[in-house]
């Protein structure tokens, strides 16, 4: 019978009949895992010879001079192989699919960092492996699908519904229902049913872990205040996890899009037309109509622009715990700008929200006071988007002269 | 009584026939026309589904026919008024089908409170296993209502007597892995999982997933109580229109 896996109310796993096998499957074989002090070696060893951790802390001297407030620094999460947090995940779940002994993963992607994650997992270990992107997003972007089908995934376009994030996940799911017996599904974030949002904010839990010994380590205290963007939320859990019995100040920053008052955000935590619902298998606020229809969502940042959140997020901004912002896409890019150009840095779109928070409230914070940023991933992946963002011109020029390329 | 309704029809015929379609697609009027022609044709129960954006247990055919008929305008408070429409006008039961998200926007108790008000006799929600459906069972039972609950071919002979604890009116047997609206290998294998359905319950057993001609229902006779045809009246109303569809139901158990 499933472990119900209920934060204050959110979570659970309202989940089709078909499924009820596998995931008890999975959950009795991540709570082993969990209990066996040789797993999480394997896993940071993994991480450290595959990967690249520990990720360093870099402290932004340049930011820090400019709002003259706290001291920030950036945990890179960048860094990691494949450019994000998303690696730390994957590589997790790969092990337990491992243990199941199943040969084939499954996953949705919006920003497609996922995406390549899982592409690369899979290649690694010897996976079959299909990736489900909305169409919007696979145009959005294209390097990563390039990538992902190097590395020997097939990308599977997803035409239903908005043609986002949420509609890859319906989608992943429909693979699963009829697949499961060989494949696993390796959600992405820290959403979907239990054990999905315990499961994935334990892997990211290693962000916390190396922060707040790094910290310490540099500056003999904690900081003052934590930023990190939410998409699902788990880049945000992993680094918050560190840090939750620590008096800091935990900040998660949601998508505001073109406004809180345009309709055209990403904003389920900080924003009135979010409100809880049961979706996707779980229960948590989610951007609904009246009738629990889903709305559109929209962000610059295609990682960020999910209809629902982590319910273990949800939990957290009900007690309090966390505070929750959001930034527009016109306050990221400028944040990213001043990012690229202040510290040599480029972080992805998505991390570009935590940037951009923190930037706001820099300067009211004393200099003595430590600012710590989640840089979740590298912006390699955005210079489609951001080349857009600045209209520029030699990018453009480049573009037409490849396009006339391949006409010829 | 659902069930008892069912008992009373299974002495008359040997198989019975529930159709599936989804509430405002492709209008209203069109929805109400093809119940007409099922009734008609002599289906013996109806799903009637509130559309949902996000209807993960459904494959493309019924995806897109929630998404038009949202994208048209259909909103879960005409789902309502055209179901009591539809059971003043025709002697069959009715349930509605949606999943759970629905119920819980509306409210779970409302959502009972209306469809026991609307004479609709029961509700299919494949998001919603019994373990998170303790106030929907409270709720239906309630309001007289029926909780279809489902059996697939991965539960086990353990979890199928529980699930039978909380279920009424039928068990829905869903035939095979998958989403609605893929061919389903009638064989066998399918006559071993029925047996067990029929070890694990009492109630009458339904088979929907696949289910879309005479030859299907024929093998299904003797092993089910109620054959399921969901996708492939939707299917036949976009080919051909809703001019064929009581001759097709009509051929279906004949
Ligand atoms: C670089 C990066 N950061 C953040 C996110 C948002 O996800 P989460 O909130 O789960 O960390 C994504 C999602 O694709 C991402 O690619």
């Amino acid at each position: 019978m499933i472990e119900r896996g209920y934060y204050e109310g959110f979570g659970g796993a309202y989940l089709p009949e078909i499924l009820i096998v596998t995931f008890d499957e999975l959950v009795e074989t991540f709570q082993k895992a969990k209990s066996d002090p040789s797993f999480w070696q394997e896993y940071t060893e993994i991480m450290s010879t595959y990967s690249c951790r520990p990720t360093p802390l870099t402290f932004a001297e340049n930011l820090t001079a400019r709002f003259g407030g706290g001291r920030i620094y950036i945990k890179r999460e960048d860094l990691n192989h494949t450019g994000a947090h998303k690696a730390n995940n994957v590589m997790g779940q790969g092990l337990l699919v491992k243990r199941m002994g199943k040969t084939r993963v499954i996953a949705e992607t919006g920003a497609g960092q996922h995406g390549v994650a899982t592409a690369t997992m899979a290649a690694r270990f010897g996976f079959k492996c299909t990736i489900y992107m909305g169409e919007v997003d696979m145009e959005r972007q294209r390097p990563n699908v390039f990538w992902m089908e190097r590395l020997g995934a097939e990308v599977i376009p997803v035409l239903e519904g908005t043609r986002i994030l949420k509609d890859a996940i319906n989608e992943a799911f429909r693979d699963w229902v009829t697949n499961m017996d060989t494949t696993h599904y390796v959600l992405g974030t820290a959403c979907g049913p239990h054990p999905f949002p315990e499961m994935v904010a334990y892997f990211q839990s290693i962000i916390g872990k190396e922060a707040r010994k790094q910290i310490l380590k540099y500056e003999e205290r904690l900081p003052a205040r934590i930023y990190a963007c939410v998409g699902g939320g788990s880049n945000a859990l992993g680094i918050f996890s560190g840090f939750l019995d620590d008096p800091v100040e935990l900040v998660g920053v949601e998508a505001a899009g073109r406004g809180l008052n345009s309709g055209q955000h990403a904003a389920r935590l900080c924003s009135e037309d979010a409100s809880i619902g049961v979706a996707q298998g779980y229960k948590t606020y989610f951007l609904q109509n009246s009738d629990g229809q889903m709305k559109e969502t929209h962000s610059v940042a295609a990682g960020l622009d999910y209809v629902g959140v982590s319910p273990i997020l949800a939990q957290l901004k009900e007690s309090g715990r966390v505070r929750f912002e959001a930034t527009t896409d016109r306050q990221v890019v400028d944040a990213l700008s001043l990012t690229i150009r202040k510290e040599g840095l480029i972080p992805a779109l998505e991390s570009a929200h935590a940037f951009a928070q923190a930037f706001k409230e820099a300067s009211t914070l004393s200099k003595d006071d430590i600012i710590l940023i989640n840089q979740s991933g590298r912006g390699d992946k955005d210079i489609f988007t951001v080349a857009d963002a600045f209209a520029d011109p030699k990018w453009q020029e480049f573009i037409k002269n490849k396009a006339e390329q391949y006409h010829a | 009584m659902l069930e008892s309704y069912l008992r009373s029809r299974l002495s008359e015929k040997e198989i019975l026939l529930m159709t599936h379609i989804v509430l405002g697609y492709p209008t209203f009027e069109d929805s109400f026309k093809i119940i007409q022609a099922m009734v008609k044709g002599g289906v013996d129960l109806m799903e009637l589904q509130i559309p949902f954006s996000e209807p993960i247990a459904d494959g493309p055919v019924i995806l897109h026919a929630n998404q038009k008929a949202l994208a048209l305008g259909t909103t879960v408070n005409k789902c309502f008024d055209f179901a009591q429409k539809v059971t003043r006008t025709f002697d069959i039961p009715f349930l509605f089908m949606s999943y759970y998200n629905i119920l819980f926007k509306y409210g779970v108790d409302r959502f009972a409170a209306d469809t026991a008000d609307g004479h609709l006799r029961g509700a299919i929600v494949p998001d919603l296993p019994p373990e998170e459906g303790q106030d929907y069972l409270k709720a239906m039972e309630k309001h007289n209502l029926a909780p279809i609950f489902i059996f697939s071919p991965t539960t086990t002979a353990e979890r199928m007597k529980y699930i039978a604890s909380f279920a009424q009116g039928f068990i829905y047997c869903v035939a095979r892995k998958g989403v609605t609206g893929v061919d389903t290998d009638f064989s066998g294998q399918l006559e071993r999982y029925l047996a067990r359905c029929r070890k694990a319950t009492g109630l009458p057993l339904a088979l929907g997933f696949g289910v879309k001609d005479k030859e299907d229902i024929d093998f299904l006779r003797g092993k089910v109580d109620i054959a399921v045809i969901g996708t492939q009246t939707i299917r036949l109303v976009e080919k051909e229109g809703v001019g064929v569809v009581e001759e097709f139901i009509k051929n279906l158990t004949e």
